[in-house]
């Protein structure tokens, strides 16, 4: 309440210099009031200012984000969208009740996975939604087009909710920098441009919607904000696992508050309202069931929950007992008591199993080298990896100075808002740091913090740039008023550059933000909208060159082989194959069956005798692998073979990693182990591909995306057959023989 | 509205639509004088082109002249045109013919007519030169039925020496053209001559009605052999004066199966003896003013396809996302526009009519099942 009485305060200041002003100069007077009487008075034209510029972000972010339908194709991107595009396409085709109860078989042979139980709906019912109602108004879309620009829509949604959440924190000013700001942010652009239909793509929005809603309850104590922060949270459950991080984040803030004796009533109505019907609500989507009340991960927020309505008690009393000494013992006495009760608890739960302990992926969350050391499966993938400082630099540029700028505002002006803000951006900036793909989770936090420093600077800039064309007393005056900016504190009337350094110091910031835009473009068109499906380069001659390998792979399985056929490949193309080819896979990007995902690891990384045995007892027929030696394509399955060897090694340990490295070095060259030379994954790469010249003046079999002539030009196979290759060579599919006929 | 063809069977099915009763006409009345036929085997689309001198013997006019097809082969029949040639050797001018099957109560063997409806009827003692084009369909059956990738494809192709007729015929000669000089085997019927590509079988002089020879040609053919198992056609006539039109089609490689393996590097870098009988490349004829033309299948844009727009026709090349050996299979949606003044008509009456043609627009393939679904809005004043 505090927070939003000041930027009132603020505007109601900024109005006066007209005034002032008046008696110096009447014929810009007249101007002034011939073009307030034509034209709209300030307010109106302040408003029309303010949503013109909303909708142009508005615009800006959903337009930024389809370099990739342009350069490319309106079409699906990388691997976890081909999951969500397939069952979305089953739940607009088969219904709701067929969707949630789905039985998917061609995954996971031969176990198979229950669709319905272990997805985040959320995006698929948004993305039908989307898809019924436009059928509805009788736009006759096709469900990929739908698909593929949801991520869009929401990224334009979630400006407008970062203006709303900005305004909520700061002041209006500071909404529009942010709208502006998250936009186009490389971070957030990143997860969701036109084709990138992943669950983060809405989850972002659920995420800010939830962060905003909670904090306008906790700023108005009202029910029905509360209320709303509890469906927020709904809908983020409902689309991404990320929604951990909220159920962790606002207990901590809680918790904060109270220590801080910030303690409220408003704090109390909309923690425990958001937290216990968030809860419930939580409940219904059946991947995450029982785990708010069972899993360590969501204990946070109920042993806040328990402290809540530990301290209102508390308060009741502090209200009948006037004693403060009585008091005083008595707190202590609650307090270690309830804490003790509440560790006993925990304690009971967790050893009787009621409790499951933290998952690995948590664990990995708050120690960076858990994964690396028992997790091979996590650690394996590159998003999971540690931030790199050119990553940061790259997502957010100069948002990364502006960042501990906006902090110190917020601690300037510490508000309830303004907290919530702060932990909000610190832990998640922790979280960025840990895992590459938690820029995203960060990227709203750190454009709204950056906005408050853009917005208070510029604001303090002008201010003073206006406060030096009227007299210097009144300028005096306003100085002291408002004295918690921070330039303006040391405003002093014994500066003779002073108007000269604001102007100098505005340009300096106009110029950093034209540089963030074009650089936020600049990696939006180039590194961000690649399909990873079509692979684009460019030829000799300057031309486009395009692999569209993978479709082609794809599409050849789909078209030529059996329906029932099943196909053995590394998970990463397991969603893709069953989406795009139509076959039954063994593993696929849903990692979770370690023991299946390694024994695919182990047969790759086996000799072909022994992989033909495992293969032979999985059903497999046909063994997919991705080749990148004649493109130079180095994504390729060779280069994440020490992740199947590792991964494999995990379970079976037969396979020892030392045995694929020479001297701890990986190569595939002559000098490479003979294991790996041997291996069933180095045959299928590399099978008849020393016959084949690459590059001009190399050597046959030179492998251009390790830029080395391989080891074993003379692979034989015995229990497989080349069954296709497409064009680049990227994918190779063999077929795995029947077994010969005993007599 | 949908349209089922079956253009395999287009002239059967016209048959029960139009029984006609013609006058019976005894069949000893008309002698074929001479009579050859020229057999196109060069693609998997066969042509047979039949020139028959007719002349009526008996005392009564005769209006319609018979030709007789085995049972296997009626099947595969696809088109019969027949023609007449009036006037002099210059001033020669075509007349196209009707024809229509007809079924006569004692053909031995099952054989099936066709009959051609002459302009006048034929009298006695007059002859008349006639011309028939019939175009066969699956009618190639290859020989080994799987091939590997190495291997050239070779088909045989069944046929009899004498031309099936009703008729005596006086003189007949047959020529085969086979596509490469390259003939396995066949059967001699003396007089057999081959020579290059061509084969030669006759001259056969005063062969009854009804006469057949089987002969047996084992042939290699690499031609593609690309049949479309179903295409379904939409046209959708826009008020916005357009006309838009979605062909999806299902692609088959209709020769000698794939066997074994396919590798790539052979294929690659010995182009012309590897996976000779396999295809890549498809050209559909497109009507000029095309535009907006996309080529696409279930899982996204094929990037391999170019458009050439030309004055009377415009040309599209597709090429599927891999190349088809025997028994593949690619589907694959076309689609384009096309200016809807250039196929709809006003006609006085203030009806209007939509002239488009119902074909399949890509060249040198048989389309097994063809649906065609034209859509409009119709609205009332």
């Amino acid at each position: 309440m505090v927070g939003k009485s000041e930027p009132i305060n603020g505007t109601a200041k900024s109005q006066p210099p007209p005034s002032p002003l008046s008696p110096k100069s009447p014929d810009l007077l007249s101007g002034y009031f011939s073009f307030k009487s034509l034209k709209l008075k300030t307010k109106q034209q302040e408003l029309l200012i303010r949503v013109s510029i909303l909708c142009l972000v508005y615009v800006l972010a959903f337009v930024t984000r389809l370099f990739s339908v342009l350069r490319y194709e309106s079409m699906i991107h990388e691997f976890d969208p081909y999951f969500n595009y397939r069952t979305t396409l089953f739940l607009t085709e088969k219904g709701f009740y067929e969707f949630w109860n789905w039985f998917d078989s061609e995954s996971w042979y031969p176990l198979g996975r229950i669709i319905g139980g272990t997805l985040y709906p959320g995006l698929m019912v948004t993305a039908a939604l989307l898809y019924w109602g436009l059928r509805f108004l009788r736009f006759a879309v096709h469900i990929r087009e739908v698909c593929v620009l949801t991520a869009p829509f929401f990224a334009s949604n979630t400006t407008i909710l970062a203006y709303f959440f900005g305004k909520e924190i700061w002041d209006t000013g500071a909404g529009l920098v942010a709208a502006a700001l998250i936009a186009i942010c490389p971070g957030y652009i990143s997860r969701s441009v036109a084709g990138s239909y992943d669950n983060e793509g809405v989850a972002i929005f659920a995420l800010l919607l939830t962060f905003y809603l909670f904090v306008k309850a906790v700023n108005t104590g009202s029910l029905s904000w509360g209320l709303a922060s509890a469906f927020g949270y709904f809908y983020m459950v409902s689309a991404w696992g990320g929604y951990v991080f909220i159920i962790n984040l606002i207990p901590l803030y809680v918790l904060v508050l109270l220590i801080t004796g910030r303690y409220s009533m408003r704090l109390y109505v909309a923690y425990n309202c958001m937290y216990i019907l968030g809860m419930l609500l939580a409940m219904q989507i059946r991947f995450v069931g029982f785990q708010h009340v069972q899993s360590g991960e969501h204990m946070a927020a109920m042993g806040v929950f328990f402290l809540m309505q530990v301290f209102y008690l508390l308060d009741w009393l502090k209200h009948l007992l006037s004693d403060t000494k009585l008091f005083q013992a008595f707190l202590r006495m609650t307090v270690t008591s309830a804490v003790g009760v509440g560790a006993v608890a925990l304690g009971v739960g967790t050893a009787s199993g009621y409790i499951s302990p933290w998952t690995g992926r948590f664990y990995s969350l708050l120690d960076p080298t858990y994964a690396k050391d028992h997790i091979p499966i996590i650690a394996s993938v590159s998003e999971h990896q540690p931030t790199a400082w050119s990553s940061f630099m790259f997502d957010f540029q100069i948002l990364l100075f502006l960042f501990p700028a906006g902090l110190y505002f917020c601690f300037k002006r510490l508000s309830d808002a303004t907290i919530f803000i702060v932990m909000y951006g610190l832990t998640s900036m922790y979280f960025a740091g840990v895992m590459v793909r938690l820029i995203l989770v960060a990227t709203p936090a750190v454009c709204l913090i950056s906005a408050i420093a853009v917005s208070a600077t510029i604001k303090n800039l002008t201010l003073l740039l206006r406060a030096k064309t009227k007299a210097p007393q009144s300028a005096s005056g306003k100085g002291g008023s408002s004295g918690k900016a921070a330039s303006k504190g040391s405003l002093d009337q014994s500066q003779p550059f002073q108007k000269n350094g604001a102007i100098a110091l505005l340009f300096g910031a106009f110029y950093l933000l034209s540089k963030y835009v074009t650089h936020c473009t600049w990696v939006t068109s180039e590194a961000y909208s690649s399909p990873s499906i079509v692979l684009a380069a460019r030829g000799a001659h300057g031309n486009r060159v395009i692999f569209d390998d993978y479709r082609e792979a794809y599409f050849w399985l789909r078209q030529n082989t059996p329906p029932d056929a099943k196909v053995m490949s590394w998970w990463d193309y397991g969603y893709q194959i069953t989406a795009m080819g139509n076959r039954t896979v063994i593993v696929d990007n849903n990692t979770w069956n370690n023991t299946h995902i390694a024994t695919v690891g182990r047969a790759m990384s086996s000799y072909e005798d022994e992989a033909y045995e495992i293969m032979r007892s999985l059903d497999v027929d046909y063994v997919l692998v991705v080749f990148g030696g004649v493109t130079g394509y180095s994504s390729d399955d060779i280069n994440k073979f020490l992740w199947m060897v590792r991964i494999g090694g995990g379970v079976f340990p037969v396979i020892k990693e030392p045995d694929y490295l020479v001297n701890g070095e990986y190569r595939v060259d002559k000098g490479a182990a003979p294991k790996m030379l041997n291996c069933l994954m180095y045959k299928l790469s590399y099978y008849r591909f020393g016959e084949l010249t690459t590059e001009y003046g190399r050597p046959p079999g030179y492998d251009r995306a390790r830029g080395v002539e391989i080891g074993n030009k003379d692979i034989k196979l015995e229990y497989l057959e080349e069954a296709f290759t497409t064009s680049n060579w990227i994918v190779r599919i063999y077929k795995v023989k029947p077994p010969n006929n005993r007599w | 509205m949908a349209i089922p063809l079956r253009l395999r069977a287009a002239v059967s099915i016209s048959i029960f639509a139009l029984l006609l009763i013609l006058p019976s006409c005894s069949a000893q009345d008309i002698q074929v004088v001479n009579a050859e036929r020229r057999i196109d085997l060069t693609s998997h689309i066969i042509k047979v082109f039949l020139t028959l001198k007719v002349e009526n013997t008996g005392a009564s006019p005769a209006s319609e002249i018979l030709l007789a097809f085995p049972p296997t082969q009626v099947d595969h029949l696809a088109v019969v045109k027949a023609q007449v040639a009036t006037g002099k050797r210059k001033k020669k001018t075509y007349t196209p013919l009707d024809v229509n099957p007809k079924e006569l109560p004692d053909a031995p063997n099952g054989t099936k007519y066709l009959s051609i409806s002459l302009l006048n009827p034929l009298a006695a003692g007059e002859a008349v030169t006639l011309e028939v084009l019939c175009i066969l369909t699956h009618s190639l059956e290859p020989f080994p039925v799987e091939i590997s990738q190495s291997e050239s494809q070779l088909v045989y192709y069944h046929d009899s020496a004498l031309i099936l007729s009703p008729y005596h015929i006086k003189q007949q000669i047959t020529f085969i053209k086979t596509p490469t000089t390259k003939v396995e085997s066949f059967t001699v019927v003396d007089p057999t001559h081959r020579a290059g590509t061509e084969l030669k079988y006759g001259p056969y002089n005063d062969r009854p009605p009804h006469s057949y020879s089987p002969v047996i040609v084992h042939l290699e053919n690499n031609s593609p052999f690309a049949v479309v198992e179903e295409l379904v056609r939409e046209v959708e006539i826009s008020h916005w004066g357009s006309l838009q039109i979605t062909e999806q089609y299902k692609l088959a490689h209709a020769g000698a199966r794939h066997k074994g393996v396919f590798s790539r590097v052979e294929y690659q870098s010995r182009p012309g003896h590897s996976g000779v009988s396999s295809f890549r490349h498809l050209l559909a004829r497109l009507p000029p003013r095309v535009h907006s033309v996309y080529y696409r299948d279930e899982i996204g844009n094929i990037s391999s396809s170019r458009l050439r727009l030309g004055a009377l026709k415009s040309e599209l090349e597709i090429e599927p996302r891999y190349p088809l050996f025997g028994g593949w299979k690619a589907t694959f949606v076309i689609g384009y526009g096309l200016p809807l003044e250039d196929f709809l008509f006003e006609s006085p009456d203030g009806k209007r009519y939509l002239n488009f043609s119902y074909g399949c627009p890509l060249v040198e393939t048989v389309v097994d099942k063809l649906t065609i679904k034209v859509g409009f809005i119709t609205y009332q004043i």
